[in-house]
């Protein structure tokens, strides 16, 4: 074919689309069960004129009909695998399509759709066949063509095998942004149910491993001038909600954990989707736990961003979130001693605290106090949700909220207040427990 | 008396009318895009010159009182090609010449607070742009994209593209405002020429595009299918994001 000679960007051989295109089918379906997808923190720029940036803030091109964004190409190298855990839909035991793809057709697939601007860059996963660090082997000489062959410098997110050696993750984050272990069950007793082959061990130590390259790179980097890369973005992981009852205290405190100890960028909370007839798993037709996963979600934001301690919003009297409110509304009702807060005077740390003040509305107001007393109108212009924060503020001006009520009180008068985005869940969630025949289920 | 400054419509068009504003000491004004004009008896019509000198001469006033960030957000506020914007962008600049301190932060101003938020909605379209240009690549091995943005974005798209695509030739072309840019591999440089919608037509596609092109389409289409998860649908949480207007552009939601 003429053109090929004209234009040295196209794959210099033919691609067998038609077989690329079943094994695409398969290998993205298997893979979209990983929630991640994040493009941002990395810092590698285009160099020697090459292709693709990864130093600006993370892009979706797309976003599924489920709602969530598409930002990588993320498929699984192959979906064969040895083991054989029960939430998994590629698990050993599961009567499905198996595929997988040569090396060089990720890097064409990726390549040919990072040039058209539909990805910011590829996320591999892949089922375990062999062992351990032969798989992780293939995921790294994927990365590692793209980078020296292609001289890509877009956004690449591999997995990393449980048990895969130190050698590898080495090499791995020499390629990668991102790498990532999927912890999956939030606690080791739910694991040993439901994944029997597997060990919390073996999440841990090429998780360790990277947390160690990536202190050093940044020690090396204070020193020398030239320093490789490290995995710019960091490591991530994600857990699945709902699978072994679990409570949301469990899972947080988890959560904690490991950001605390791998300084982990992002964890990630995917409510189960019954996948297998399993009795030890919630039956198909299970209901996703959407509102459950917004308030984790919730929650990590406020562990993040906010400033809260695991322990103030979760602990032994609360062991679960409330479904009915957000998580910080619900820490604000049981400390209502600390309210009201003088939005003209209030330092950062406790506007942050205002249930219907968010990280946007703090800065605005800290910014345009200081030309001014702000009043109700002003609040209200800036963007604050004054429907909650009303009760909670007083500002310049001799109209407020009388502090009172009490929490039940103020949880009704919010409630009434507000529409919120889950009202139609939450309704057929009580319909449920009041129909006796769902009890027993 | 109120003086309506009539300009060109470029951004230094827009600055040389707030020279004129200063350099009249008029206390009255607004200012208007010469296509938006209506003749007025009421007003006086003062048709302005655009003075690149003059522009210049303003907008190095500003930087002594406004941060980079405060002049990028006139400069997209502009963009916004919103009728009044011009008002709200000279009244802005009248307060920072009149006070001690900057006040590009002053949102209790609700003028002040509305260059912000119109800012954010440029910049914002601006992001989408990034996200929702598709190029095809061209018999002539050019990466082609149309694009049709709210407000004039492309001017701000251009440093994210540049540096992304440095080894391959692009051109995104904005059908509503007849210009595109084109990148050679060496700059990437404003070019306006005439191209009809009718380069998106599905039955003349071989005309222009390689036989490659339309097998990374549908794979790209069979990816974005797969993908999906169809118990989590939320098709109101997907228009959201992307708004139906776009879909016209965008392979995957073609097949």
């Amino acid at each position: 074919m003429e053109y090929f000679l004209i234009f040295g960007n196209t794959p210099n051989f033919a691609m067998d689309f038609n077989r690329i295109k079943e094994k695409l089918r398969i290998l993205a379906d298997a893979a979209k069960y990983d929630v991640s997808c994040s493009s941002s923190g990395s810092k590698r720029e285009n160099k020697n004129n090459g292709l693709g940036n990864s130093s600006g803030m993370g892009i979706c091109h797309s976003y599924t009909e489920d709602g969530r964004c598409v930002s990588l190409l993320k498929i699984l190298l192959t979906n064969h695998c040895i083991f054989d855990c029960a939430y998994c839909v590629t698990r050993k035991s599961n009567d499905i399509k198996r595929a997988a793809f040569k090396v060089q057709e990720v890097v064409d697939l990726t390549i040919n759709f990072y040039r058209r601007n539909y990805i910011e860059g590829l996320f591999l996963s892949s089922g375990i066949f062999k062992n351990a660090d032969y798989t992780m082997e293939r995921l790294i000489a994927v990365a590692k063509k793209l980078r020296e062959e292609e001289n890509f410098n877009g956004y690449i997110h591999l997995k990393s095998i449980p048990g895969a050696s130190d050698e590898l993750m080495r090499e791995a984050g020499l390629y990668a942004d991102r790498l990532s272990v999927n912890i999956e069950i939030p606690t080791e007793k739910g694991l040993k149910l439901l994944a029997p082959d597997k060990n919390r061990k073996d999440f841990i130590k090429p998780m360790e491993k990277v947390k160690n390259e990536i202190i050093q790179y940044k020690n090396e980097k204070s020193l020398l001038k030239k320093v490789p890369l490290y995995a710019p973005a960091g490591q991530s992981t994600q857990m699945i909600v709902g699978t072994s009852g679990e409570s949301d205290a469990e899972i947080m405190y988890t959560s904690a954990y490991f950001y605390k100890s791998f300084n982990l960028k992002r964890v990630y909370y995917s409510g189960y989707v019954p996948i297998s007839h399993d009795n030890r798993l919630p039956a198909i037709g299970t209901p996703v736990p959407f509102i459950r996963e917004n308030r984790l979600y919730q929650t990590d934001w406020l562990l993040r961003i906010y400033g809260f301690d695991v322990r103030e919003l979760l602990n032994a009297e609360h062991p679960n979130l409330e479904s009915d409110i957000d998580p910080k509304l619900s820490w604000a009702l049981r400390n209502l001693d600390q309210f009201p807060v003088d939005i003209n005077k209030a330092d950062m740390r406790m506007l942050l605290r205002v249930p219907g003040l968010g990280v946007k509305s703090v800065h605005k107001i800290i910014a345009a106090r200081k030309y001014r007393k702000l009043n109700w109108e002003n609040l209200k212009l800036i963007g604050a949700s004054l429907n909650r924060a009303k009760y909670f503020i007083t500002c310049d001006s001799r109209i407020f909220e009388g502090k009172d009520r009490t929490a039940a009180q103020l949880k009704g008068l919010i409630m009434n207040g507000c529409e919120s985005k889950f009202r139609k869940e939450l309704n057929t969630q009580l319909n449920l427990f009041e129909n006796p025949s769902f009890q027993s289920a | 008396m109120k003086f309506i400054l009539i300009y060109d419509g470029s951004f230094e068009g827009l600055l040389s009318a707030v020279f004129y504003f200063y350099e009249h000491k008029l206390d009255d004004a607004s200012i208007v895009k010469k296509e938006n004009s209506q003749p007025s008896f009421f007003y006086v019509d003062e048709e302005i010159i655009t003075d690149y000198g003059k522009a210049k001469r303003v907008w190095k006033g500003l930087s002594k009182k406004v941060s980079v960030r405060g002049r990028e957000k006139i400069y997209k506020a502009f963009l916004s090609e919103i009728p009044t914007i011009e008002n709200a962008i000279l009244h802005f600049i009248k307060r920072t010449f009149s006070s001690e301190v900057s006040i590009e932060n002053d949102y209790s101003d609700p003028i002040i607070l509305e260059i912000d938020k119109v800012s954010k909605k440029v910049d914002r379209e601006k992001h989408r742009m990034d996200a929702f240009v598709r190029f095809r690549l061209t018999n002539d091995g050019i990466y082609f994209a149309t694009i049709e943005p709210d407000f004039n974005v492309l001017p701000l798209n251009t440093e994210h593209f540049k540096k992304r695509y440095a080894d391959q030739k692009w051109l995104i072309y904005d059908l509503k405002r007849k210009y595109g840019i084109f990148y050679n591999l060496q700059k990437a440089a404003l070019i306006e020429l005439e191209i009809s919608a009718e380069v998106n037509s599905t039955t003349r596609a071989l005309t222009y595009f390689t036989v490659d092109e339309m097998h990374f389409q549908k794979l790209w289409g069979i990816y974005f299918k797969n993908s999906n998860i169809p118990i989590r649908k939320n098709m109101r949480l997907h228009i959201k994001h992307i708004p139906k207007r776009y879909w016209k552009y965008l392979p995957e939601k073609k097949f």
